[in-house]
């Protein structure tokens, strides 16, 4: 391929990614003495000054426990936290904040689901339905699950070009089948997952969906009304917030006849040793002091990203992948795993003689940071036959010179072990 | 840091050419060695005539560090009696590992081209996989060595 017609321009009244760049302190370092190009965001983005800020605002401003104290700092908290709550509704289109519950990641979120709401309504012969694609964190829980009650894990197969078959969905579909967990980008490939069809479809037969939206609310407009899926996870240190603090959606309905997770403080309104009331939603899944200062942090992410656009972040996004994409197919030898028309900035590939374990090393000390492995995705490896692939994933933040250094760094690491 | 330390000279030969590369149906001994971050799998095959190491050879698939060193490592133990393989276990572990380690290098031969792994800590499990390896199926370990 000629990368010289290959390579698309950049759309006009585009983000200023200079001024954007600044926004983020730790992207101005150099690692071994060459600028950091951060290439990793799957795995986890970079914080912008604002979230930083919010967070040690909140310590050294703000900080009581909450929904406890009748003192100032203590409503100063609540509200923080609570606003919090309100801006992640708003975010992803949620009817009401009851519906909005913090957790740890996505992790947590899906584990909440298998634990809550699918355990006690499964039996023998029941089947849950996930796809080819997942993380681990949307396949473990649900083995768990079924190990735990004797239900089985069913999978939807993908095709060569990282796509879920459609067909074989439906035909997967049976009158046993109690959930069906999908993702909604996939972390490995990038693939974005039509979830829309995946969605009425199960609804047509009766089937809820719970959708992992690690990769996806990072960077496309999420509206889980629109959607009309029933459970939505995802994570704020993907999406420039901080760790240990992420989203489960839930749909009021299901959520309200949901057994809690885990008991304690928060989740309670009467106590005695004969009998405990739960609280009401959404306090009934957030047993114990919540992460705060993250809940805070995560609604300054969200505040940031809004005021960028989530269109135009998106739009910034697709010109790095269609960058990226066109240079590295003119590496000779470089395959690109995963190639389905609708991809989030995603590139996974292999390099002919070289592994994706020495690659990592070798642009590391060029400077540049990708993630080599099976990224928590092994099934995935498994259908394409390689042990690894090497990924870079963009972010807003990302420029085309840092695509080039990239694919100068991969030129290195040709010649070094090719 | 620099990646001439990492892979040196050797380092790349026996990764494109690794040396003992081949299955062994009459192995003595064998044992399955995986690292999962990385997906490095290897199988090490041992032929033993008595206490000495009469043959050694491997088979996998890795990155250029753990194929190099388990091609030195095939080199290196051929011929050697099971204690001194042992030994020289040990020294490897102790190359890889420790940040002063009191190991003559030059001694070492060409296993001595893998001092410079120890400056990539993300790196030192390639490298010592095939050691691992080698001490489960010296000692019949019959579950996979794995390092994470
Ligand atoms: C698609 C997908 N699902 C789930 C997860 C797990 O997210 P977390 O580790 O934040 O719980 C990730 C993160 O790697 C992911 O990419």
């Amino acid at each position: 391929m000629s990368t010289a017609t290959a390579v698309p321009v950049a759309p006009a009244g585009a983000l200023d990614v200079q001024a954007i760049r600044r926004d983020f302190p730790v992207l101005a370092q150099r690692v071994h003495g060459k600028p950091l190009c951060y290439l990793d965001n799957a795995a986890s983005s970079q914080r912008p000054q604002c979230v930083i800020d919010a967070v040690s605002d909140y310590y050294e401003t703000s900080h009581a426990n909450v929904h406890r104290g009748v003192h100032a700092l203590s409503q100063k908290a609540t509200d923080l936290f609570e606003g919090a709550r309100e801006k992640v509704r708003r975010f992803i289109g949620a009817r009401s904040t009851r519906e909005i519950i913090f957790v740890r990641g996505t992790t947590e979120a899906v584990n909440l689901v298998a634990q809550s709401y699918a355990r006690p309504r499964l039996q023998g012969g029941d089947e849950i339905l996930v796809s080819r694609l997942e993380h681990h964190a949307n396949i473990v829980p649900w083995q768990m699950v079924c190990q735990q009650t004797g239900a089985s894990l069913k999978v939807v197969p993908m095709t060569r070009s990282g796509e879920l078959d459609f067909d074989a969905f439906r035909s997967l579909l049976t009158d046993r089948t109690r959930l069906l967990a999908l993702t909604h980008v996939s972390n490995a490939l990038g693939t974005i997952v039509p979830v829309e069809r995946f969605i009425a479809e199960a609804k047509r037969r009766g089937v809820p969906v719970l959708l992992d939206g690690a990769q996806a609310a990072p960077h496309l407009r999420v509206d889980v009304r629109a959607l009309d899926c029933d459970f939505y996870g995802f994570s704020g240190h993907k999406m420039c917030g901080p760790t240990g603090i992420g989203v489960l959606y839930g749909r009021e309905s299901l959520l309200a006849a949901m057994p809690p997770w885990q008991g304690g403080g928060d989740m309670i309104l009467e106590v005695t040793f004969e009998r405990t009331t739960y609280n009401d939603l959404p306090y009934k899944f957030e047993a114990g002091t919540p992460h705060i200062a993250g809940a805070i942090g995560l609604g300054a992410a969200i505040d940031y990203l809004e005021t960028l656009g989530l269109d135009r972040i998106a739009a910034a996004e697709h010109d790095l992948l269609e960058y990226a994409t066109a240079r590295l197919a003119g590496i000779p030898g470089l395959e690109i795993v995963g190639t389905a028309p609708h991809k989030a900035a995603v590139v996974s590939f292999t390099l002919r003689g070289v592994h994706p374990h020495d690659i990592g090393t070798i642009l590391d000390t060029e400077g540049v940071a990708i993630r080599t492995g099976h990224h928590c995705a092994m099934p995935v490896m498994d259908f394409y036959g390689v042990p690894a692939t090497a990924r870079a994933s963009f972010a807003f933040y990302n420029t085309r010179d840092e695509v080039d250094r990239l694919v100068s760094a991969l030129h290195v690491a040709q010649e070094m072990l090719g | 840091m620099d990646l001439n330390d990492l892979y040196r000279d050797v380092i790349v030969d026996h990764n494109r050419n690794p040396r003992n590369f081949r299955p062994m149906p009459d192995a003595d001994r064998h044992a399955e060695g995986f690292n999962p971050l990385c997906g490095d799998r290897l199988t090490l095959f041992v032929k033993l005539d008595g206490d000495r190491i009469s043959d050694v050879s491997f088979q996998g698939s890795g990155c250029a560090i753990s194929v190099a060193s388990a091609s030195l490592l095939t080199e290196s133990v051929k011929g050697r009696t099971v204690p001194e393989a042992e030994r020289l276990f040990a020294t490897m572990h102790a190359l890889l590992t420790q940040d002063d380690a009191p190991v003559d290098v030059p001694s070492l031969g060409k296993l001595g081209a893998l001092s410079g792994v120890r400056e990539f800590p993300a790196r030192v499990k390639c490298a010592s996989l095939c050691w691992h390896t080698l001490d489960a199926a010296l000692h019949r370990q019959s579950e996979p060595v794995k390092t994470e």
